[in-house]
This record gives structure tokens, sequence and C-alpha cells, in this order.
């Protein structure tokens, strides 16, 4: 789908050859098996005027990636990049040659990946990949470089600069890693920095100081910058130009402003439908109670008096409604998928229960009967890896109808058939193999493969997590769907408090293991939360560009405090409004009120602090 | 998760570590002169009735028997034995009548010899037609390496080491066919000496190396961190170098330490082609002799080279993996 491009509005570079990147006529094609050629990305122009950032929104396939990456004449699998006019600074790209482009590469034009945790050396130190590209292009010597990547490291507000580069990138958090990675890129003062999706694998509470960070590393160098990512509202915050893209091509272009309030294409407006998530009615769920969990302590190693060595989550319960939804949400390494291992029965628990219509569970799988099995299903997160490539998907989801309920040929053909038809997909595809599949199919044929067992409880841990928002959109109607045709009673695990709160009828927040908070959707708006649960809906972007500038950099600690005693507020160290006296000697009391409960010392009380 | 600073505790943590590994390496070794002991006692026939003959009396084999220890209950025959073993004692060949220690000090050097000049070579090649192969990989040259290694792997080392002797001592003359090398010979004729025994346990070994550093090179060549170090402009060359070796070494190194062990005891047909006076063929003539404190001895070294090789594997894959090492 191309539409007419809209000729650049009067504030945009007027004059293209002071821009600091023009591009003009760019297509990159791959060979086919059979000899011909296929462009995966066709016709794009846009320049960035100098200093600027331009940013390259598409979903997964959309060509961004590869525009960016031709922007330092590179190209994946063996691709060939043609255009009219690739021009970076004074630099004809399209017409140099490999060792000109290797002498560029990391020194004029600059690359920061998605997932920095990736992108360095496992086996190498921080500094020595920082400095590299200086040393590789003569650009200084190491004494200098090392104190010139001191000097980035402290910019980049990196916690004890002088030797964080001695560590090794396991040895730092996501967060920092991916700090490190903008200093490897800015190290040679490049005039061009290529942002590819740089805080996407990051924690919403950490991508806001990344963004920050970044924003300011960018303006202070004075580089260009392409900002490469499918987030509308995080390119909202840091670019000035938005070029959109779908399928290779553009859709759009123009200044971020206009955008995102006059989209001209119907495309630009789904994506901006999609990232702002409709609010689901709540569903007029049924009393009964499916699943109960009942203070659960669990975690990885030897349990001694029920207490495993490595404890993840602590006494964390709640019950379920038949066809209601339970929307769990946490930072990584908060215990959301280890709840959800739990109460499947893959991690047995330490202590505590897991009820399912009020009878126990045997707490591990291997106790339970294959009827209790059925009636609680798991959809994992990544469906390229849950789905057995070898198989077809009349095989995948045939194996729970023959399992659970002996069907075999003929009935079962026509179960995987109606299931097909349930979750949207053709049945035609019945005997592809999931690899065939796009990513939203294969989300799909993992939810149908759940359903098969006809369920009473469906564990989501992260389905729509690794696909593109519209996709995401649309299994989040599916299940939204389901659950309140089948009175299926949902666990919802994401990261994404926007997605929870449209999404969920009801709300459970874990930090480090703890439940926080717990709370109906109907009282999420306009009540108090706990401290975590404010720093979240805090830290998720707005679609408004000042939005970065004026949310107040996240308040500090409130006190001062290295280690805690297990039994204290787990989020203390974190909290900007901890009460000295109170929160670091007295363990946080659960405050339970008009169906909410809040873990916390300020809540209920006068104080009712945060907001 | 913010690790602590690297320098704490580093070498802390690495010495149980490697204690540990050299602690089971020498219960392994134990366990392996219980598992030589019970072999070879359990192999038929009698070194006292094999020395004297058909013609001996039973009153003469006893007291042979009895002059040897072998009338003596097996696990005190295991504990005289092992003590003894410890104390650099092998005891002394039952036919030869000299000590075991003689004995193998005569032919443990020419194995040494042969089996280091070897390892050296098919090292460097095997690195080299790895990485080639591995940087070139599904174009013409991985293509006409992998022929040539997987040919390598399948032809007999007897047919490789007989093809050798045909072109390089009968038609050309230029090396001999027999490898004699005496304390007294000198280097440039030991070379020579070697020259064709190397070159036929060379083909055996370096082909399995060379596949398994081409695998450990090519898996860590897809890693996003090279594409980044491209990004960065870093030559190719020091990209191989400096990124991916440091990444692939553990696996090379284990599947080196593997074939390498090879060359002590595996280098029998090779030794009896040429000729040549090492450890394999000095086991084989003890094990038809019935020569058990030879027959033991020859065993355990065989055992304890396999064991060090897999020592210092498992140690360099410790030391090149920076989440065990910082």
């Amino acid at each position: 789908m191309t539409v007419e491009l809209a000729p650049p509005p009067a504030t945009g570079p007027s004059d293209a050859s002071a821009a600091a990147v023009e591009v003009r006529g760019l297509s990159i094609t791959v060979a086919q098996p059979d000899g011909t050629r296929r462009a995966i990305v066709e016709n794009i122009s846009f320049a960035v005027p100098r200093g600027e950032v331009l940013a390259l929104i598409g979903e997964s396939g959309s060509g961004k990636t590869t525009i960016a990456l031709a922007l330092m004449g590179f190209s994946r699998f063996g691709a060939t990049i043609a255009a009219d006019c690739l021009r970076v600074g004074d630099m004809d790209i399209a017409a140099m040659g490999q060792s000109a482009l290797r002498g560029v590469r990391g020194s004029r034009i600059a690359y920061i990946a998605q997932s920095a945790a990736a992108a360095f050396n496992p086996s190498r130190t921080i500094l020595s990949q920082v400095i590299e590209p200086l040393l590789v292009h003569g650009l200084a010597g190491r004494e200098e470089a090392r104190a010139r990547a001191v000097a980035l490291f402290r910019s980049l507000a990196l916690p004890s600069p002088e030797t964080i580069g001695d560590r090794y990138p396991h040895q730092v958090s996501g967060g920092q890693l991916q700090r490190l990675m903008a200093a490897m890129a800015l190290i040679t003062g490049p005039e061009l920095v290529i942002l590819d999706e740089p805080t996407t694998a990051l924690d919403v509470t950490t991508q806001v100081e990344v963004l920050r960070a970044f924003k300011a590393a960018i303006a202070e160098s004075g580089a260009t910058a392409v900002y490469v990512s499918h987030d509308l509202a995080v390119v909202t915050q840091v670019s000035e130009h938005i070029v959109v893209l779908q399928n290779g091509r553009m859709v759009e272009q123009g200044d971020s402003a206009r955008i995102l309030t006059a989209p001209q294409s119907e495309y630009t407006r789904t994506l901006l439908a999609a990232a702002r998530p409709a609010i689901r009615p709540t569903a007029d769920a049924a009393l009964d109670k499916v699943l109960t969990v009942d203070s659960i302590h669990a975690g990885y190693g030897r349990i001694v008096r029920g207490m495993p060595a490595t404890p993840i989550l602590a006494d964390v319960g709640f019950t379920v409604r038949r066809g209601s939804t339970l929307g769990v949400i946490g930072e990584s390494g908060s215990g959301k998928s280890t709840l959800a291992r739990v109460i499947a029965g893959l991690l047995p628990a330490a202590s505590g229960e897991v009820l399912l219509e009020g009878q126990p569970l045997p707490r591990a799988m291997a106790q339970r009967s294959r009827e209790q099995l059925r009636r609680i299903q798991l959809v994992f997160q990544n469906a390229d890896t849950a789905l057995n490539p070898a198989q077809t998907v009349r095989d995948i989801i045939a194996r729970p109808l023959a399992f659970y309920h002996g069907l075999k040929g003929a009935a079962a053909h026509a179960r995987v058939d109606e299931l097909l038809d349930l979750i949207r997909l053709p049945r035609a595809l019945a005997d592809r193999r999931s690899t065939e599949l796009s990513g939203g199919q294969k989300q799909r044929v993992n939810l149908a493969r759940a359903l098969a067992a006809e369920p009473d409880v469906l564990l989501c841990d992260e389905v729509t997590s690794a696909l593109d928002t519209v996709v995401g959109a649309a299994i989040l109607d599916l299940i939204d769907e389901l659950r309140r045709e089948l009175g299926i009673a949902t666990v919802f695990i994401s990261h994404d408090i926007s997605t929870v709160r449209a999404f969920c009828d009801e709300i459970l927040v874990l930090y480090a293991g703890r439940a926080v908070e717990r709370c109906p959707k109907a009282a999420f708006d306009g009540h108090s939360h706990h401290p975590y649960t404010r720093l979240l809906i805090d830290s998720v972007p707005d679609m408004d560009p000042t939005w970065l500038a004026t949310r107040a950099a996240a308040a500090g600690p409130a006190l001062a405090v290295s280690a805690i005693a297990p039994e204290l507020c787990r989020f203390l160290p974190r909290c900007p409004v901890a009460i000295g006296g109170l929160c670091d000697s007295n363990p946080p009391p659960l405050h339970v009120d008009d169906g909410r409960a809040i873990l916390c010392h300020r809540a209920g009380g006068p104080g009712d602090a945060s907001r | 998760m913010t690790a602590a600073p690297p320098t704490r505790s580093a070498a802390a943590r690495l010495l149980p570590m490697i204690a540990g590994r050299i602690a089971s390496s020498l219960l392994t070794l134990f366990l392996v002169s219980v598992v030589i002991f019970v072999a070879s006692s359990l192999l038929p026939g009698d070194a006292a009735q094999e020395l004297l003959g058909q013609s001996a009396t039973p009153a003469q084999i006893a007291a042979l028997r009895h002059e040897m220890g072998l009338d003596q209950p097996g696990p005190v025959r295991f504990v005289h034995w092992l003590g003894a073993l410890l104390h650099g004692d092998p005891g002394v060949s039952f036919v030869a009548n000299m000590p075991v220690s003689d004995i193998i000090a005569n032919r443990l050097p020419n194995s040494l010899l042969l089996a280091a000049i070897t390892a050296l070579i098919s090292i460097v090649l095997a690195l080299t037609i790895g990485i080639a192969s591995a940087i070139n990989r599904g174009g013409r040259i991985d293509s006409a390496l992998n022929i040539a290694t997987l040919s390598l792997v399948a032809i007999p080392e007897f047919l490789i080491a007989t093809l050798a002797v045909l072109a390089f001592s009968v038609k050309l003359l230029w090396l001999p066919s027999i490898s004699l090398v005496t304390p007294e010979t000198g280097w440039a004729e030991t070379l020579r000496a070697l020259a064709l025994p190397v070159l036929s346990l060379t083909c055996v070994v370096v082909a399995q190396m060379a596949r398994m550093t081409r695998a450990a090179v090519a898996d860590q060549l897809d890693r996003p961190y090279v594409e980044m170090a491209r990004l960065k402009g870093v030559p190719f060359g020091r990209i191989v170098l400096f990124h991916v070796m440091p990444n692939a070494i553990g696996p090379v190194i284990n599947a080196m330490a593997l074939s390498l062990s090879y060359l002590m005891g595996g280098a029998l047909v090779v030794e009896t082609i040429f000729n040549y006076p090492g450890l394999a063929s000095l086991m084989v003539n003890a094990v038809t002799s019935r020569d058990m404190p030879l027959l033991q001895s020859c065993a355990m070294i065989f055992c304890a080279t396999y064991l060090a090789l897999m020592l210092v594997a498992d140690i360099v894959a410790i030391l090149a993996n920076p989440r065990l090492r910082a």
C-alpha cells in the first residue's frame, strides 16, 4: 500500500543539499532462488537536517532496520543497495568500496543496536569494546581513548565511571549496558548516529532514564540521528521528523507533531490507534472463584522449612472468577513468569496452595491428574520456541485433543477445523508447518493448542510481547472474546501497564516477588496507588512530544538504604516517599479497602501519599 | 543485576573450581587403576606358565608364582601394586626381567616426541582449516576443505601410511620407510625419520579437529556482536582473532584434547608400519606375553595422558569464560 506522498511541509528541510543525510530513490533487493531479484525496500527518499533526529517507524518486516543499515553501506544476507542518492555529510555511501566503508563505520557513522546484551562480546571487557572504534580507526591512543570513555560514562550518568569499563557485559544491568553502547557509538564523535530500537528490550522504568540519557548525549555531541522504532510514543520524545514505513515502502513522512496530530494515511492512523489500547468493558463474571492462589512461596534450589534456597515469590495470593481476567504486571525479574509456572505446576511451590474451584491441586505437575492438567493451560510468550517446527499446525492442535479428550481420526480432524475457525485462521493453514506462519498466526496456533484442552483457566505469559502492536492488539481482542464466550478465567501476564489496564478486570502488581498492589479496573483511575505502581504508570511515554521533558526525573529514593531485611518493603531502596523510622524498620502493612489491597505504610493512612 | 567489581574474589572463586576438576581427575585415575588391575587379571593365561613353557611341572609353576607374588589375593596385590606405583616403582617386567620403569623410559620419549610434533602441526593446521572454512561458509574454499577433511577421516590410517611410504620412500626416495630413532640419532635425522609417521597421524586427527573448529567459529560468526564489530569498522581479521576466537576457544580446545588423546595409545598402527619404538607397540607386546606390570603401567600412562588433556581443556574453558573467571 503506497499512498501519494505529501510534499515536505514548509517547516521541514527546505534545502536538501544542506541536510546532513540525504536519501533519494533507495531500493534494496535480495536474490531469489530462481535468479530474479526481489525488492525488500523500494523508493525511499528522505533528508535529515544537521543535528536533528529522524525516526523510521514501522512494524517488523517494514524494512526500517534495512534502511538504517544501508546508511552505513551495510546490508544483511547479501542484499544489494541501489540509490539515486545516498549521502551522509560529504560522503556518497552508494559509491564507496568496502574498505572505504570500513573506515567510515564506527568513526563518522555509528550504530546503536537493539540489544546491547547481544551486541557486546561476552568475553571481553566493556572498556576494550567501547574504545575499539578509536583504536581501529587510529583516532586516539589507548590512554586518551580511556580518558574519553570515562568522560562519556560520566556524562551518561553511569555509576562508577572510572571502573565500570573493567567489567564484563554480564556484570552490569541491561539499562547500563544500553548506555555503555551509546558511549561506544559516540566516542568517535560521529556526524551520524543510527539508533536501532535502542530501548525496546528495556523495562519501561529503565527506558525513561535511557531515553533521557540518549537524548542529552546526542544533543551534546551535535550529531545527526536516525532513530528506528516501532513505538510511536517513544519516537515522539526524541525525533523531529518521522518516516512511516510499511512493507518496505514509505507511507507517510513529515514533522513529528504533524504525523501525530494529523496523520494522512490510513496505516498511520491504525498504528496510532493500536498504540492507544481501547478500554474493554469489565466482564460480567460469574461469582464462582475458579482459581484461588493462596500465599504462595516459591523459588529455585533446595527447599528448607518451606523456603527455597533462591526465593522468587513471597506470599502471593489472589482469586480469579469464571470469565474474568487478572492482569499481572511488573518489571523483568519480578516473578511474573514464575507465578505462571507455579500455577501450572511446572515449578512446585515451596508452600501455599493453588485451588481449582476450591479443591487444592497437588503442587507438582507430575502429581496432578490428567483432568486437573486439562483445566489449567499455559500459553507461552514465544510461539517460535513453544511450537514444534517439525509438526504441522494440525499435529500441534490434535495432540491435546487426543491426550485430554481421546479424539482421533475424523472427530479430531473436525475439531481442529473448529478450533481454527475459533482463532480465525483459515482451515487451509492446518497442513502447514509452524515455521511457515507469520508471528501473529503462530501465536494464534499457540492459543488454539491451549484452547483444545477446553481449560477453565488460561495462563497467558506475555503473549503479545514479541508481536507488533497491531498484530498484538488483534490477539488481545481474540483472547478477550474467547474468555467472554467460553467463560474462561484468564491470568494475563505482561510488563505493559497500559495493555493490562485496558484489558484486565483486576490488576496485580508484583515487585521483587511480592504482590504490592491488587486493584479492580474500575477503581484503578482516580485512586491512590502503591509508589511502585505509580512509577510504572508514570514511566509509560505519552504520545506528547513534551512528555519526556516535562516528566521530572524520577525522584530519587527518600532513604539511603543499601541492604534491606527480607521482611521489609522490597521497594524501599527505590521508594521516593519512604518514611524514615517506619519503612526501614517495620514490615509494610497490607491495607485492604473496597476490593483494593496495597502493601505500603503510606496507603490508607492520613498521608495516602502517592497522589 | 549489578555484580561486584571483577577484581574481588575472582581467584577465590576460580581456585576451588580448578581444584575440584583436579580432584575429580585424580579420582577418575584411581578408578581407572582399579579397572586396569581387574581387567588385566581377567586376561586368560598366566605369566608363570608363559615363562616356563609347556614342559614345566606344576611345582615349578607354583614356585615361580609365589616368587612373583601371583599367589596372593587380588586386593592385596592391588594395594601393593598401587603403593609401589605411587612411589614411582611400577615393578619388574615378568618377561624381560628388568624394571618396568627402565623399559618405559626407553620408549616414552619416542612416543612423546611423535605425539608432540604431530600435535603441534595438526593444531596449527586444524585451526587454519577450521577458521578458513568457517569464514568462507558455503563458498568454494569451504566445500573443498570439507571434502578434503571428510576424505581424510574416511581413509584408514594404514592406507595413508602405506601410500605415503609408496610415494615418498619407494618412488621418490626422499624419506626412510622405517623410523629408527636411537638416542644417538641427530636432530635432522630424527625429523626425517619421523616425517612419515607424523604425516599419517596428522591426517587421522586433523580432520576431526578442523571440523569442530569450523562449527565453533561458524556458530560465533552468526552472533550479533560480530555484526556490531563490523559496524564499528573493525577489520575482519581482527574480528576473528579478538572477538570470535575468545568465545570459540572453549569448545575448540575440548575437541582438540579429545583428538590429541589418540596420539599416545592410538598410534599403534603407525608404530607398527614404520617399526617405530613407541609405547603402543610395547603395550601390545605386553599383552601377548602376559607381562602384567608392563601392561598395567602402559595403560596407566595412556589413561593419565587422556585425563591430563581433558583437565587442560576444562581449565582453559573455565579461564576463557568471563562468567566463571570474573
